[in-house]
């Protein structure tokens, strides 16, 4: 059986936990098995898993949950895991997923891959793909032990609605106590993060200045996307460090990254190349991120960036 | 205050991506190694600002798990100013196996913190350092962007999606570094000086499984030519991007 760890943020589902949940499905189809979601802390409507994929769902509504702690978090999945008998077991590749993955991997003895972005191939092994050397690359990882554990990258697959609601029950499992205090939890409300984002507009150097911004913020709001930039970019402090995509940023892979005034450094690429489309908008044609694009426009960003933003006005007008 | 940072090996960034032996071995031929930035950079640094604002008998040591080919990125952190390394002898295939040799070293030294990065920047795991803590029963505070220290007491900021949170606990714990913990040190003559005189021990390895290897490699297939677009027309943009990329 196919144990997925469906996450929650202030107890309602995101695309995620449904990207997961069929993720499980599908890998629980190449295994002629089940996919099980486990939900854990409080949680709004968790039977809509079952639209997903999810043929039962156990849910442990215990409050100690709400708050993240990866110790609590692995003595809870790992005693589910056993009691139901999982053969793997899959968390998304978030903060959460991949603070806990290591810390199942040594308390079930059991092999892990992190950042998986496709269904295993099980047969007589049991192999499963993910990108490497900040996405230059891609390994085909044998995983060896009877208990198998991964991380899903997000934007990986489209979630797909295959069934009905499941039967959600509880497992009787001892929430231990936590050794570590949430004092604070933040979230910038309204745009989607950068790691889940699947349009993301991006500008570098080639804006001269923070001053200039206004222009890329209003083309991201056109589009419904959220805002990035390269490294020089948040080195010199014109863009908030988070916003920072690249090998020793955020590594993205949305549907549509469009990269505005950025020469495409390899660094850069390594975190970005992973997005399906790439629309690079540079005035310098020799600029190496054209090499990486799908669509290239050659020509001043300050012209561009506006008149692209009045297209995707009058096209959303018109749709 | 005992503070253990454990660094490892990377290919330097923009090095060419190549594999060997029918796809199952990177190419290391011309690439040079640096020492994984996020363990260099940020778990290393804070380590050292933290001893150097408790003074007394504080002390940071290095650990790095692989063959004798890497002393010379373990020296580089001593150089920076780690007090001594410890190298575990051993050419590991997997996060499991590296963080079984941690763990067996932490156990025998009663560290009260144990740092290491985020992730290394060739395999983007980011296991090992909840491996260790897991094989130590230690808390595991991940993507710590900010870390401060009052007695036994850390206070540590953690990057999450979109935001962050602010939690407290209580030493020993194990923390990875992201972005924002430190600032990158250039190590100076007299550090590269003093490194030659400090002590680099090297342990023999635990037994250990390899449970999931990287069995074969392959690169990302060649992009296509890049599509220009006339600069005048971005309606056309619009259209491919809706028509063709079926990303808007």
């Amino acid at each position: 059986m196919v144990l997925v760890l469906a996450e929650t943020q202030k107890g309602e589902f995101k695309k995620a936990a449904f990207e997961l949940v069929t993720y499980g499905k599908q890998t629980a189809e190449a295994m002629d098995s089940e996919c099980v979601a486990l939900v854990l802390g409080s949680a709004t409507a968790p039977e809509q898993l079952g639209k997903y994929g999810a043929s039962k769902v156990y849910h442990i509504a215990d409050s100690a949950l709400d708050e993240f702690d990866s110790q609590v978090y692995t003595a809870v999945v790992a005693e589910a895991a056993k009691q139901l008998g999982a053969e793997v077991v899959v968390v998304g590749h978030t903060s959460t997923g991949k603070s806990l993955l290591g810390r199942l991997a040594a308390r079930l003895e059991a092999g892990s891959v992190p950042g998986v972005n496709r269904v295993p191939q099980v047969g007589d092994t049991f192999k499963v793909k993910k990108p490497v050397f900040s996405g230059k690359a891609f390994a085909h990882y044998e995983i060896k032990s009877d208990i198998k554990l991964l991380s899903l990258m997000g934007n990986s697959l489209q979630p797909q609605e295959t069934g009905s609601e499941a039967e959600v029950a509880t497992l009787d499992i001892e929430v231990p106590d936590s050794r570590v205090k949430v004092k604070e939890v933040k979230r910038m409300e309204g745009r989607t993060p950068l790691p889940e984002a699947e349009l993301v507009v991006s500008a570098g150097r080639g804006m001269k200045g923070p001053e200039h911004w206004g222009i890329i913020e209003e083309l991201a709001e056109k589009i419904g996307a959220t805002t990035a930039c390269s490294r020089p970019v948040a080195d010199a402090e014109w863009r908030p460090h988070h916003e920072h995509v690249g090998q020793t940023g955020v590594a993205i892979r949305p549907n549509l990254y469009i990269a505005v005034g950025i020469s495409g450094a390899i660094q850069h690429l390594a975190g970005v190349n992973s997005s399906k489309t790439i629309v690079v908008i540079n005035k310098d044609p020799e600029a190496p991120f054209f090499k990486a694009a799908d669509y290239g426009v050659v020509g001043d960003l300050f012209d561009v960036v506006p008149r692209l933003t009045k297209a995707v006005e009058d096209f959303k007008a018109s749709n | 205050m005992k503070l253990l940072v454990c660094v490892s090996k990377t290919p330097e960034t923009t090095a060419k991506i190549a594999f060997t032996n029918d796809n199952t071995e990177f190419d290391t031929s011309g690439v040079s190694f640096i020492m994984n930035p996020y363990d260099e950079w940020y778990a290393l640094v804070r380590a050292l600002e933290l001893k150097e604002a408790t003074g007394g008998d504080s002390k940071v040591t290095i650990l790095n798990v692989g063959p004798s080919a890497n002393d010379t990125v373990i020296r580089k952190g001593l150089a920076i100013g780690a007090d001594e390394a410890v190298r575990v002898d051993a050419e590991p295939q997997s996060a499991l196996y590296v963080a079984k040799q941690i763990a067996a070293h932490a156990k025998n030294n009663n560290y009260d913190a144990i740092f290491l990065g985020k992730e290394t920047i060739d395999y983007n795991g980011s296991e090992v350092g909840a491996m260790v803590a897991e094989l130590l029963d230690m808390p595991f505070i991940s993507y710590a962007s900010h870390l401060d220290m009052e007695g036994t007491t850390a206070t540590v900021t953690r990057d999450i999606e979109g935001g962050h949170e602010i939690v407290e606990v209580q030493a020993p714990f194990v923390v990875s570094a992201a972005k924002g913990l430190a600032e990158q040190r250039i190590p100076n003559m007299r550090g590269i000086m003093m490194a030659k005189r400090k002590p680099l021990k090297v342990e023999e390895p635990v037994e250990a499984e390899d449970l999931a290897v990287a069995a074969q490699y392959e690169l990302p297939p060649e992009k296509g030519d890049v599509k220009l677009v006339d600069p005048e027309n971005m309606e056309e943009l619009v259209r491919l991007l809706h028509e063709e990329a079926k990303a808007i």
